[in-house]
Protein backbone atom coordinates (compact mmCIF):
# COMPACT_ATOMS: atom_id res chain seq x y z
CA UNK A 1 0.00 0.00 0.00
CA UNK A 2 1.48 3.43 -0.90
CA UNK A 3 1.68 5.61 2.38
CA UNK A 4 -0.05 8.58 2.51
CA UNK A 5 1.41 11.78 2.80
CA UNK A 6 1.06 13.06 6.32
CA UNK A 7 -0.06 16.41 7.23
CA UNK A 8 2.03 17.95 9.83
CA UNK A 9 0.58 20.53 11.80
CA UNK A 10 2.53 22.76 14.36
CA UNK A 11 0.07 24.42 17.39
CA UNK A 12 1.14 27.71 19.02
CA UNK A 13 1.93 31.44 19.07
CA UNK A 14 5.87 31.63 18.17
CA UNK A 15 5.86 35.07 20.23
CA UNK A 16 4.48 33.45 23.38
CA UNK A 17 7.55 31.67 24.28
CA UNK A 18 7.68 28.12 24.81
CA UNK A 19 4.20 27.91 23.51
CA UNK A 20 6.02 28.37 19.93
CA UNK A 21 7.60 24.84 20.43
CA UNK A 22 4.93 22.89 17.81
CA UNK A 23 6.09 25.76 14.94
CA UNK A 24 9.64 25.30 15.94
CA UNK A 25 8.94 21.45 14.90
CA UNK A 26 7.20 22.01 12.16
CA UNK A 27 10.10 24.57 11.17
CA UNK A 28 12.68 22.04 11.59
CA UNK A 29 11.01 19.39 9.34
CA UNK A 30 10.27 21.79 6.87
CA UNK A 31 13.66 21.70 6.21
CA UNK A 32 14.48 18.43 5.14
CA UNK A 33 10.77 18.22 3.43
CA UNK A 34 10.52 15.03 4.76
CA UNK A 35 9.27 12.81 2.05
CA UNK A 36 6.56 15.36 0.37
CA UNK A 37 4.61 15.69 4.13
CA UNK A 38 2.69 18.90 4.11
CA UNK A 39 3.30 21.44 6.99
CA UNK A 40 1.03 23.93 9.15
CA UNK A 41 1.39 26.42 11.46
CA UNK A 42 -1.62 26.91 13.48
CA UNK A 43 -1.92 29.75 16.49
CA UNK A 44 -5.86 29.69 16.14
CA UNK A 45 -8.61 28.25 17.96
CA UNK A 46 -9.56 23.85 17.80
CA UNK A 47 -12.21 25.13 14.88
CA UNK A 48 -8.96 26.13 12.61
CA UNK A 49 -7.77 22.62 13.28
CA UNK A 50 -10.63 20.74 12.81
CA UNK A 51 -10.66 22.70 9.08
CA UNK A 52 -7.00 21.90 8.59
CA UNK A 53 -7.50 18.02 9.58
CA UNK A 54 -10.37 17.50 7.47
CA UNK A 55 -10.21 14.76 4.47
CA UNK A 56 -6.35 13.85 5.97
CA UNK A 57 -6.03 10.70 6.20
CA UNK A 58 -2.77 10.76 8.55
CA UNK A 59 -2.18 13.60 10.81
CA UNK A 60 0.74 14.80 13.24
CA UNK A 61 -0.06 17.60 15.57
CA UNK A 62 3.04 19.01 17.92
CA UNK A 63 1.43 21.36 20.44
CA UNK A 64 3.21 23.13 23.81
CA UNK A 65 2.00 21.86 26.95
CA UNK A 66 1.82 22.54 30.84
CA UNK A 67 0.66 19.46 32.94
CA UNK A 68 2.91 19.55 35.80
CA UNK A 69 5.92 17.19 34.33
CA UNK A 70 9.23 17.96 33.79
CA UNK A 71 10.06 20.54 31.60
CA UNK A 72 11.22 19.49 27.78
CA UNK A 73 9.06 15.82 28.67
CA UNK A 74 7.56 14.78 25.35
CA UNK A 75 4.06 13.36 25.47
CA UNK A 76 2.34 11.20 22.64
CA UNK A 77 -1.12 9.94 22.36
CA UNK A 78 -2.43 8.41 19.51
CA UNK A 79 -6.45 9.70 19.35
CA UNK A 80 -8.05 6.80 17.75
CA UNK A 81 -7.10 4.57 20.52
CA UNK A 82 -7.81 7.35 23.75
CA UNK A 83 -9.47 10.30 24.56
CA UNK A 84 -7.18 13.07 24.76
CA UNK A 85 -6.64 14.28 28.18
CA UNK A 86 -8.31 17.92 28.66
CA UNK A 87 -5.58 19.24 31.37
CA UNK A 88 -2.95 18.79 27.89
CA UNK A 89 -2.98 21.03 25.26
CA UNK A 90 -5.27 23.64 27.62
CA UNK A 91 -2.46 26.29 28.23
CA UNK A 92 -2.84 28.87 25.67
CA UNK A 93 -5.60 31.70 25.77
CA UNK A 94 -7.65 29.43 22.59
CA UNK A 95 -11.40 29.22 23.35
CA UNK A 96 -11.69 26.01 21.83
CA UNK A 97 -8.46 23.98 22.76
CA UNK A 98 -6.83 20.83 20.84
CA UNK A 99 -8.30 18.13 23.06
CA UNK A 100 -11.40 19.36 22.57
CA UNK A 101 -11.12 19.67 18.94
CA UNK A 102 -9.89 16.01 18.67
CA UNK A 103 -13.14 15.15 21.06
CA UNK A 104 -15.24 17.40 18.58
CA UNK A 105 -13.65 15.36 15.80
CA UNK A 106 -14.29 12.54 16.85
CA UNK A 107 -18.14 13.24 17.55
CA UNK A 108 -18.76 14.63 14.36
CA UNK A 109 -16.50 11.44 12.86
CA UNK A 110 -14.11 13.34 10.61
CA UNK A 111 -11.18 12.40 13.22
CA UNK A 112 -8.28 11.69 10.61
CA UNK A 113 -7.62 7.61 10.30
CA UNK A 114 -4.68 8.16 12.51
CA UNK A 115 -4.16 11.31 14.18
CA UNK A 116 -0.79 11.04 16.62
CA UNK A 117 -0.44 14.26 18.97
CA UNK A 118 2.84 15.01 20.53
CA UNK A 119 2.98 17.74 23.33
CA UNK A 120 6.21 19.40 24.61
CA UNK A 121 5.84 20.33 28.03
CA UNK A 122 6.44 23.75 28.43
CA UNK A 123 7.82 25.78 31.60
CA UNK A 124 8.19 29.78 29.80
CA UNK A 125 4.99 31.48 28.21
CA UNK A 126 5.97 34.76 28.57
CA UNK A 127 6.33 36.75 25.98
CA UNK A 128 9.09 36.64 23.06
CA UNK A 129 10.70 34.00 20.79
CA UNK A 130 12.52 32.35 22.79
CA UNK A 131 12.35 28.93 23.49
CA UNK A 132 13.71 27.37 27.11
CA UNK A 133 16.35 25.02 27.35
CA UNK A 134 14.81 21.91 27.75
CA UNK A 135 12.06 22.53 25.42
CA UNK A 136 14.35 23.28 22.91
CA UNK A 137 16.31 20.41 23.25
CA UNK A 138 13.51 18.27 23.01
CA UNK A 139 11.66 19.88 19.53
CA UNK A 140 15.53 18.81 18.21
CA UNK A 141 14.41 15.58 19.54
CA UNK A 142 10.90 15.00 18.36
CA UNK A 143 11.92 17.05 14.87
CA UNK A 144 15.17 14.68 14.58
CA UNK A 145 12.82 11.58 15.03
CA UNK A 146 9.90 12.34 13.29
CA UNK A 147 12.40 13.59 10.09
CA UNK A 148 13.33 9.92 10.39
CA UNK A 149 9.73 8.62 10.35
CA UNK A 150 8.23 11.08 7.73
CA UNK A 151 11.10 10.19 5.02
CA UNK A 152 11.41 6.69 5.21
CA UNK A 153 7.92 5.63 5.62
CA UNK A 154 5.86 8.11 5.70
CA UNK A 155 5.34 7.64 9.09
CA UNK A 156 3.81 3.88 9.05
CA UNK A 157 5.87 3.12 12.44
CA UNK A 158 5.73 5.04 15.76
CA UNK A 159 8.30 7.14 16.94
CA UNK B 1 -24.58 27.11 53.02
CA UNK B 2 -23.00 27.62 55.56
CA UNK B 3 -25.51 26.73 58.87
CA UNK B 4 -24.04 28.88 61.67
CA UNK B 5 -24.29 32.15 58.91
CA UNK B 6 -26.49 31.42 56.73
CA UNK B 7 -23.68 32.46 54.30
CA UNK B 8 -23.49 30.70 50.85
CA UNK B 9 -20.51 31.04 48.83
CA UNK B 10 -20.16 29.67 45.28
CA UNK B 11 -16.44 29.92 43.77
CA UNK B 12 -16.14 29.18 40.04
CA UNK B 13 -12.46 28.66 39.22
CA UNK B 14 -12.59 30.19 36.26
CA UNK B 15 -15.28 31.35 33.27
CA UNK B 16 -15.23 29.17 30.34
CA UNK B 17 -16.27 29.94 26.14
CA UNK B 18 -14.76 33.53 26.97
CA UNK B 19 -11.98 34.57 25.02
CA UNK B 20 -8.70 34.81 27.34
CA UNK B 21 -8.81 34.88 30.95
CA UNK B 22 -10.30 36.71 33.97
CA UNK B 23 -12.48 36.90 37.03
CA UNK B 24 -16.03 38.03 38.50
CA UNK B 25 -16.14 38.26 42.07
CA UNK B 26 -20.04 38.80 42.93
CA UNK B 27 -21.25 39.44 46.89
CA UNK B 28 -24.87 39.23 47.33
CA UNK B 29 -26.08 40.16 51.08
CA UNK B 30 -30.22 39.05 51.66
CA UNK B 31 -31.13 39.24 48.37
CA UNK B 32 -29.69 42.27 47.81
CA UNK B 33 -26.77 42.13 45.21
CA UNK B 34 -23.95 44.38 47.30
CA UNK B 35 -20.42 44.14 44.71
CA UNK B 36 -19.73 42.98 41.31
CA UNK B 37 -16.39 43.64 40.22
CA UNK B 38 -15.04 42.22 37.21
CA UNK B 39 -11.38 41.27 38.25
CA UNK B 40 -8.22 41.18 35.54
CA UNK B 41 -4.96 40.11 36.59
CA UNK B 42 -2.97 38.79 33.48
CA UNK B 43 0.20 41.06 33.33
CA UNK B 44 -0.48 44.23 31.59
CA UNK B 45 0.78 43.29 28.19
CA UNK B 46 3.04 47.04 27.78
CA UNK B 47 1.52 46.92 23.62
CA UNK B 48 1.47 50.90 24.23
CA UNK B 49 5.27 50.96 25.08
CA UNK B 50 6.25 48.70 22.40
CA UNK B 51 5.15 50.99 20.09
CA UNK B 52 7.06 53.74 21.30
CA UNK B 53 10.39 54.50 19.31
CA UNK B 54 9.17 52.21 15.98
CA UNK B 55 8.35 53.08 12.83
CA UNK B 56 4.62 54.68 12.45
CA UNK B 57 4.41 51.42 9.32
CA UNK B 58 5.01 48.91 12.00
CA UNK B 59 1.73 49.63 14.20
CA UNK B 60 -0.43 47.55 11.78
CA UNK B 61 1.71 44.22 12.62
CA UNK B 62 2.40 45.15 16.06
CA UNK B 63 -1.01 45.48 17.55
CA UNK B 64 -2.39 42.81 15.33
CA UNK B 65 -0.98 40.43 17.95
CA UNK B 66 -2.68 42.06 20.61
CA UNK B 67 -5.56 39.24 19.66
CA UNK B 68 -6.08 36.22 17.49
CA UNK B 69 -9.46 36.73 16.99
CA UNK B 70 -9.88 39.81 15.89
CA UNK B 71 -6.46 40.93 14.43
CA UNK B 72 -8.27 42.82 11.52
CA UNK B 73 -9.86 45.29 13.55
CA UNK B 74 -6.29 46.42 15.20
CA UNK B 75 -4.36 46.61 11.67
CA UNK B 76 -7.70 48.60 10.24
CA UNK B 77 -7.51 50.88 13.23
CA UNK B 78 -3.51 51.76 13.25
CA UNK B 79 -3.38 52.11 10.10
CA UNK B 80 -6.72 54.72 9.80
CA UNK B 81 -5.10 56.47 12.32
CA UNK B 82 -1.58 56.81 10.90
CA UNK B 83 -2.76 57.55 6.82
CA UNK B 84 -4.78 60.57 8.99
CA UNK B 85 -1.65 61.53 10.35
CA UNK B 86 -0.39 61.49 7.23
CA UNK B 87 -3.03 63.27 5.27
CA UNK B 88 -3.35 60.29 2.89
CA UNK B 89 -6.93 59.16 1.89
CA UNK B 90 -7.70 55.24 0.52
CA UNK B 91 -10.57 54.96 -1.53
CA UNK B 92 -11.59 52.21 -4.32
CA UNK B 93 -11.13 49.27 -4.69
CA UNK B 94 -8.37 49.29 -1.80
CA UNK B 95 -10.81 50.69 0.25
CA UNK B 96 -13.31 47.88 -0.83
CA UNK B 97 -10.64 45.40 0.31
CA UNK B 98 -10.40 46.39 3.96
CA UNK B 99 -14.24 46.20 4.30
CA UNK B 100 -13.88 42.79 2.74
CA UNK B 101 -11.31 41.61 5.09
CA UNK B 102 -13.09 42.67 7.90
CA UNK B 103 -16.21 41.31 6.81
CA UNK B 104 -14.01 38.03 6.85
CA UNK B 105 -13.04 38.53 10.43
CA UNK B 106 -16.56 39.24 11.32
CA UNK B 107 -17.85 36.18 9.94
CA UNK B 108 -15.10 33.50 11.41
CA UNK B 109 -15.62 35.30 14.62
CA UNK B 110 -19.31 35.97 15.16
CA UNK B 111 -19.44 32.85 14.04
CA UNK B 112 -17.49 31.04 16.54
CA UNK B 113 -18.99 32.98 19.31
CA UNK B 114 -22.81 32.10 18.19
CA UNK B 115 -22.02 27.87 17.31
CA UNK B 116 -19.23 27.63 19.49
CA UNK B 117 -19.13 29.24 22.73
CA UNK B 118 -22.97 31.31 23.21
CA UNK B 119 -25.15 28.58 22.01
CA UNK B 120 -24.58 25.60 24.22
CA UNK B 121 -25.74 28.47 27.28
CA UNK B 122 -29.29 28.63 25.46
CA UNK B 123 -29.57 24.55 24.57
CA UNK B 124 -28.59 23.77 28.13
CA UNK B 125 -25.37 22.00 27.12
CA UNK B 126 -21.51 22.84 29.12
CA UNK B 127 -20.36 23.58 25.80
CA UNK B 128 -20.12 22.92 22.03
CA UNK B 129 -19.18 19.47 22.09
CA UNK B 130 -21.77 18.29 24.46
CA UNK B 131 -24.23 20.09 21.89
CA UNK B 132 -22.36 18.29 19.15
CA UNK B 133 -23.46 14.96 20.48
CA UNK B 134 -27.08 15.55 19.66
CA UNK B 135 -26.39 18.38 16.77
CA UNK B 136 -23.87 17.53 14.75
CA UNK B 137 -25.78 19.03 11.47
CA UNK B 138 -25.78 22.26 13.33
CA UNK B 139 -22.16 22.06 14.62
CA UNK B 140 -20.94 21.24 11.37
CA UNK B 141 -22.52 23.98 9.43
CA UNK B 142 -20.94 26.30 12.04
CA UNK B 143 -17.84 25.07 11.41
CA UNK B 144 -18.14 25.71 7.71
CA UNK B 145 -19.32 28.76 7.90
CA UNK B 146 -15.73 29.84 10.04
CA UNK B 147 -14.08 27.98 7.69
CA UNK B 148 -15.47 31.07 4.55
CA UNK B 149 -14.50 33.50 7.00
CA UNK B 150 -11.24 32.46 7.22
CA UNK B 151 -10.93 31.66 3.64
CA UNK B 152 -11.62 35.11 2.87
CA UNK B 153 -8.75 36.51 5.92
CA UNK B 154 -6.30 33.68 4.26
CA UNK B 155 -6.85 35.26 0.83
CA UNK B 156 -6.43 39.01 1.53
CA UNK B 157 -4.57 38.71 4.59
CA UNK B 158 -2.05 36.08 3.67
CA UNK B 159 -2.81 33.82 6.22
CA UNK B 160 -5.68 33.37 8.40
CA UNK B 161 -4.08 34.26 11.70
CA UNK B 162 -2.50 37.63 12.37
CA UNK B 163 -2.61 38.51 8.38
CA UNK B 164 0.73 40.22 7.22
CA UNK B 165 -0.56 41.66 3.94
CA UNK B 166 -2.27 44.98 4.93
CA UNK B 167 0.08 48.12 5.61
CA UNK B 168 -0.21 52.03 5.81
CA UNK B 169 -1.72 52.98 2.24
CA UNK B 170 -3.24 49.68 1.45
CA UNK B 171 -1.77 46.60 0.94
CA UNK B 172 1.37 44.89 0.01
CA UNK B 173 -0.55 42.74 -2.91
CA UNK B 174 -4.10 42.90 -4.28
CA UNK B 175 -5.87 40.40 -5.31
CA UNK B 176 -6.30 39.13 -8.79
CA UNK B 177 -10.14 39.35 -9.40
CA UNK B 178 -10.34 35.91 -10.84
CA UNK B 179 -8.74 34.88 -7.31
CA UNK B 180 -11.87 36.95 -5.16
CA UNK B 181 -14.37 34.80 -7.56
CA UNK B 182 -13.30 32.06 -5.97
CA UNK B 183 -14.76 32.60 -3.05
CA UNK B 184 -18.52 33.43 -3.99
CA UNK B 185 -19.81 29.80 -4.18
CA UNK B 186 -18.69 29.06 -0.57
CA UNK B 187 -20.09 32.82 0.63
CA UNK B 188 -23.20 32.45 -1.22
CA UNK B 189 -23.75 29.39 1.00
CA UNK B 190 -22.77 30.66 4.20
CA UNK B 191 -24.99 33.05 3.44
CA UNK B 192 -28.06 31.40 3.36
CA UNK B 193 -26.34 29.66 6.52
CA UNK B 194 -26.51 32.57 8.01
CA UNK B 195 -30.04 33.31 7.11
CA UNK B 196 -30.89 29.75 8.87
CA UNK B 197 -28.55 30.37 11.84
CA UNK B 198 -30.80 33.79 12.75
CA UNK B 199 -34.08 31.65 12.10
CA UNK B 200 -32.31 28.99 14.51
CA UNK B 201 -31.07 31.43 17.72
CA UNK B 202 -34.28 33.68 17.22
CA UNK B 203 -36.41 30.36 18.60
CA UNK B 204 -34.01 30.08 21.65
CA UNK B 205 -35.60 31.05 24.93
CA UNK B 206 -34.12 34.27 26.17
CA UNK B 207 -34.19 35.54 29.63
CA UNK B 208 -36.77 38.47 29.61
CA UNK B 209 -33.87 40.90 30.66
CA UNK B 210 -33.33 44.73 29.32
CA UNK B 211 -31.87 47.98 30.12
CA UNK B 212 -31.26 51.32 29.90
CA UNK B 213 -28.31 51.09 27.93
CA UNK B 214 -26.19 54.08 25.88
CA UNK B 215 -25.23 52.17 22.83
CA UNK B 216 -21.91 53.65 21.17
CA UNK B 217 -21.31 52.79 18.06
CA UNK B 218 -19.65 54.27 14.91
CA UNK B 219 -21.86 55.58 12.04
CA UNK B 220 -21.42 56.02 8.41
CA UNK B 221 -23.37 58.16 6.66
CA UNK B 222 -23.79 55.44 3.51
CA UNK B 223 -23.43 51.88 4.96
CA UNK B 224 -23.24 49.67 7.85
CA UNK B 225 -20.15 51.43 9.79
CA UNK B 226 -17.45 48.68 9.92
CA UNK B 227 -13.37 50.67 9.31
CA UNK B 228 -14.65 54.33 9.62
CA UNK B 229 -17.49 56.68 10.93
CA UNK B 230 -18.32 58.97 13.21
CA UNK B 231 -18.84 58.17 17.03
CA UNK B 232 -22.50 58.37 17.87
CA UNK B 233 -24.53 57.23 20.85
CA UNK B 234 -28.36 57.02 21.59
CA UNK B 235 -28.03 59.91 24.53
CA UNK B 236 -26.89 62.61 21.50
CA UNK B 237 -23.28 61.55 20.97
CA UNK B 238 -21.72 62.25 17.95
CA UNK B 239 -18.21 63.41 17.56
CA UNK B 240 -15.21 62.41 15.62
CA UNK B 241 -13.02 59.85 16.38
CA UNK B 242 -10.10 62.39 17.09
CA UNK B 243 -12.42 63.99 20.08
CA UNK B 244 -13.12 60.36 22.22
CA UNK B 245 -11.20 61.84 24.81
CA UNK B 246 -13.37 64.70 25.28
CA UNK B 247 -16.29 62.12 25.89
CA UNK B 248 -14.66 58.97 27.75
CA UNK B 249 -12.23 58.42 29.77
CA UNK B 250 -9.89 55.37 31.05
CA UNK B 251 -10.14 54.41 34.85
CA UNK B 252 -7.48 52.64 36.60
CA UNK B 253 -9.44 50.30 38.95
CA UNK B 254 -6.74 48.63 41.30
CA UNK B 255 -8.43 44.93 41.07
CA UNK B 256 -7.59 44.96 37.35
CA UNK B 257 -4.49 45.50 35.19
CA UNK B 258 -6.76 46.83 32.57
CA UNK B 259 -8.46 50.28 32.78
CA UNK B 260 -11.72 50.86 32.43
CA UNK B 261 -13.04 53.19 30.04
CA UNK B 262 -16.20 55.16 31.03
CA UNK B 263 -18.19 57.99 29.60
CA UNK B 264 -17.05 61.31 30.82
CA UNK B 265 -18.53 61.43 34.17
CA UNK B 266 -18.52 57.75 35.12
CA UNK B 267 -21.49 55.92 33.17
CA UNK B 268 -20.87 52.87 31.78
CA UNK B 269 -22.08 52.12 28.36
CA UNK B 270 -22.70 49.06 25.36
CA UNK B 271 -20.19 48.86 22.35
CA UNK B 272 -20.82 45.32 20.38
CA UNK B 273 -23.38 44.34 17.43
CA UNK B 274 -26.18 45.27 20.10
CA UNK B 275 -25.18 48.63 20.35
CA UNK B 276 -24.21 49.20 16.34
CA UNK B 277 -27.76 46.96 15.25
CA UNK B 278 -29.74 49.87 17.40
CA UNK B 279 -27.58 52.35 16.18
CA UNK B 280 -27.26 51.80 12.66
CA UNK B 281 -30.63 49.49 11.50
CA UNK B 282 -31.38 51.58 8.60
CA UNK B 283 -28.11 51.04 6.83
CA UNK B 284 -28.13 47.27 7.41
CA UNK B 285 -28.17 45.41 3.78
CA UNK B 286 -31.56 44.17 2.38
CA UNK B 287 -31.27 40.35 3.38
CA UNK B 288 -29.77 41.43 6.78
CA UNK B 289 -33.03 43.66 7.27
CA UNK B 290 -36.03 41.68 6.26
CA UNK B 291 -34.59 38.55 7.74
CA UNK B 292 -34.29 40.97 11.42
CA UNK B 293 -37.93 41.53 11.07
CA UNK B 294 -38.66 38.04 9.95
CA UNK B 295 -37.71 36.62 13.33
CA UNK B 296 -38.86 39.20 14.95
CA UNK B 297 -36.02 41.44 16.43
CA UNK B 298 -37.30 44.66 15.20
CA UNK B 299 -35.59 48.13 14.46
CA UNK B 300 -34.92 48.00 18.48
CA UNK B 301 -33.43 45.40 20.74
CA UNK B 302 -32.57 46.27 24.49
CA UNK B 303 -32.20 42.58 25.72
CA UNK B 304 -28.49 41.56 25.72
CA UNK B 305 -29.23 38.01 25.49
CA UNK B 306 -30.35 38.67 21.68
CA UNK B 307 -27.18 39.67 20.92
CA UNK B 308 -26.88 35.95 19.31
CA UNK B 309 -29.64 36.88 16.93
CA UNK B 310 -28.26 40.31 15.95
CA UNK B 311 -24.81 38.42 15.36
CA UNK B 312 -26.56 36.23 13.14
CA UNK B 313 -27.57 39.53 11.45
CA UNK B 314 -23.90 40.44 11.12
CA UNK B 315 -23.09 37.78 9.69
CA UNK B 316 -25.94 37.72 6.82
CA UNK B 317 -24.31 41.50 6.05
CA UNK B 318 -20.81 40.67 6.27
CA UNK B 319 -21.70 37.74 3.58
CA UNK B 320 -23.97 40.47 1.29
CA UNK B 321 -21.44 43.05 1.66
CA UNK B 322 -18.71 40.50 0.37
CA UNK B 323 -20.39 39.37 -2.51
CA UNK B 324 -21.41 42.80 -3.19
CA UNK B 325 -17.46 44.01 -3.33
CA UNK B 326 -16.13 40.54 -4.77
CA UNK B 327 -18.39 41.71 -8.01
CA UNK B 328 -17.80 45.28 -8.15
CA UNK B 329 -13.91 44.64 -7.47
CA UNK B 330 -11.47 45.95 -10.35
CA UNK B 331 -7.77 45.24 -9.54
CA UNK B 332 -5.99 48.47 -9.17
CA UNK B 333 -2.93 49.42 -10.86
CA UNK B 334 -1.19 49.77 -7.19
CA UNK B 335 -1.89 48.02 -4.14
CA UNK B 336 -1.10 50.77 -2.18
CA UNK B 337 -0.84 54.69 -2.39
CA UNK B 338 2.32 56.57 -1.30
CA UNK B 339 2.56 57.57 2.13
CA UNK B 340 4.86 59.95 3.81
CA UNK B 341 5.28 60.73 7.25
CA UNK B 342 4.27 64.29 9.20
CA UNK B 343 4.20 65.10 12.40
CA UNK B 344 1.02 64.80 14.36
CA UNK B 345 -1.19 63.07 16.51
CA UNK B 346 -4.75 61.38 15.39
CA UNK B 347 -7.12 58.86 16.36
CA UNK B 348 -8.27 55.62 13.75
CA UNK B 349 -11.34 53.37 14.82
CA UNK B 350 -13.01 50.75 13.67
CA UNK B 351 -15.66 48.30 14.77
CA UNK B 352 -14.72 44.79 15.66
CA UNK B 353 -16.67 41.98 15.97
CA UNK B 354 -17.23 42.90 19.64
CA UNK B 355 -17.19 46.79 19.35
CA UNK B 356 -15.70 50.15 18.80
CA UNK B 357 -11.18 49.57 19.11
CA UNK B 358 -10.10 52.82 19.26
CA UNK B 359 -6.66 54.23 18.72
CA UNK B 360 -4.58 57.36 19.07
CA UNK B 361 -0.94 57.99 18.01
CA UNK B 362 1.25 60.56 17.92
CA UNK B 363 4.42 60.59 15.57
CA UNK B 364 7.15 62.81 14.54
CA UNK B 365 8.41 64.16 11.28
CA UNK B 366 10.82 61.22 10.78
CA UNK B 367 7.60 58.75 11.05
CA UNK B 368 8.73 57.50 14.87
CA UNK B 369 5.73 56.74 17.67
CA UNK B 370 5.99 58.93 20.29
CA UNK B 371 2.86 58.05 22.20
CA UNK B 372 0.43 55.13 21.65
CA UNK B 373 -3.25 54.86 23.31
CA UNK B 374 -5.40 52.34 22.63
CA UNK B 375 -8.68 51.35 23.56
CA UNK B 376 -10.09 47.64 22.66
CA UNK B 377 -14.22 46.98 22.98
CA UNK B 378 -14.05 44.54 26.15
CA UNK B 379 -12.31 47.52 27.94
CA UNK B 380 -15.24 49.53 27.63
CA UNK B 381 -17.82 46.95 27.99
CA UNK B 382 -16.52 45.71 31.44
CA UNK B 383 -18.18 48.19 33.33
CA UNK B 384 -21.33 47.66 31.44
CA UNK B 385 -21.11 43.88 32.27
CA UNK B 386 -20.85 44.52 35.43
CA UNK B 387 -24.28 46.55 35.65
CA UNK B 388 -25.80 43.83 33.57
CA UNK B 389 -24.99 41.11 36.26
CA UNK B 390 -26.33 43.80 39.26
CA UNK B 391 -29.42 43.79 37.43
CA UNK B 392 -29.88 40.06 36.94
CA UNK B 393 -28.85 39.11 40.25
CA UNK B 394 -31.15 41.51 41.82
CA UNK B 395 -33.72 40.06 39.60
CA UNK B 396 -33.15 36.64 40.21
CA UNK B 397 -31.46 36.38 43.69
CA UNK B 398 -33.98 33.89 44.49
CA UNK B 399 -32.34 31.31 41.73
CA UNK B 400 -30.36 28.15 43.38
CA UNK B 401 -26.81 28.95 43.26
CA UNK B 402 -25.79 26.87 39.97
CA UNK B 403 -28.57 28.72 37.94
CA UNK B 404 -27.28 31.35 38.95
CA UNK B 405 -23.99 31.06 37.73
CA UNK B 406 -25.16 30.03 34.44
CA UNK B 407 -27.05 32.71 33.83
CA UNK B 408 -23.97 35.23 34.81
CA UNK B 409 -21.72 33.38 32.72
CA UNK B 410 -24.36 33.63 29.50
CA UNK B 411 -25.04 37.14 30.35
CA UNK B 412 -21.02 38.12 30.14
CA UNK B 413 -20.89 35.95 27.04
CA UNK B 414 -23.66 38.12 25.89
CA UNK B 415 -20.68 40.61 25.09
CA UNK B 416 -18.30 37.97 23.72
CA UNK B 417 -15.56 39.34 26.11
CA UNK B 418 -12.27 38.79 24.28
CA UNK B 419 -10.55 39.32 27.14
CA UNK B 420 -6.69 38.38 25.72
CA UNK B 421 -7.67 42.25 24.02
CA UNK B 422 -7.98 43.72 26.89
CA UNK B 423 -5.30 41.96 29.32
CA UNK B 424 -7.58 39.29 31.47
CA UNK B 425 -8.59 36.08 32.52
CA UNK B 426 -12.24 35.03 34.18
CA UNK B 427 -12.87 33.12 37.18
CA UNK B 428 -16.46 33.32 38.79
CA UNK B 429 -16.83 33.97 42.31
CA UNK B 430 -20.33 34.28 43.96
CA UNK B 431 -20.45 35.50 47.88
CA UNK B 432 -23.89 34.78 48.76
CA UNK B 433 -25.71 35.51 52.18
Amino acid sequence: MTPQHPLVIGVGNAWRGDDGAGPAVVRLLKRCGCGGARFEECAQDGAALLALWEGHPFVVVVDAVLSGAPSGTLHKFEAQRETIPSQFFNYSTHAFSLAEAVEMSRTLGTLPARLILYGVEGENFSFGRRLSRPVRKAVHHLARSLTRELTTDGGHHDT
Amino acid sequence: MSAESGTRTIRVDYLARVEGEGALYVKVRKGQVKDVQLKLFEPPRFFEAFLRGRRYTEAPDITSRICGICPIAYQMSSIQAMERICGVTVSGPLSDLRRLIYCGEWIESHVLHMYMLHAPDFLGYPDALAMAKDHPDVVQRGLRMKKCGNQLVTLLGGREIHPVNMKVGGFYRVPLKSELATLRPELEWTLAAAVDTARWTSQFTFPAFESDYEFVALQHPHEYAICEGRLVSNRGLDCSVDEFEQHFEEQHVERSTALHCVRKGGTPYMVGPLARYNLNFDRLTPLARTTAQDVGLGRACHNPFKTIVVRAIETILACEEALTIIDRYERPDRPAVDVHPREGRKSGCSEAPRGICHHTYRIDPQGLIQDARIVPPTSQNQKRIEEDLRQLLTAHAELPADRLQWLCEQAIRNYDPCISCSVHFLKLHLDRT
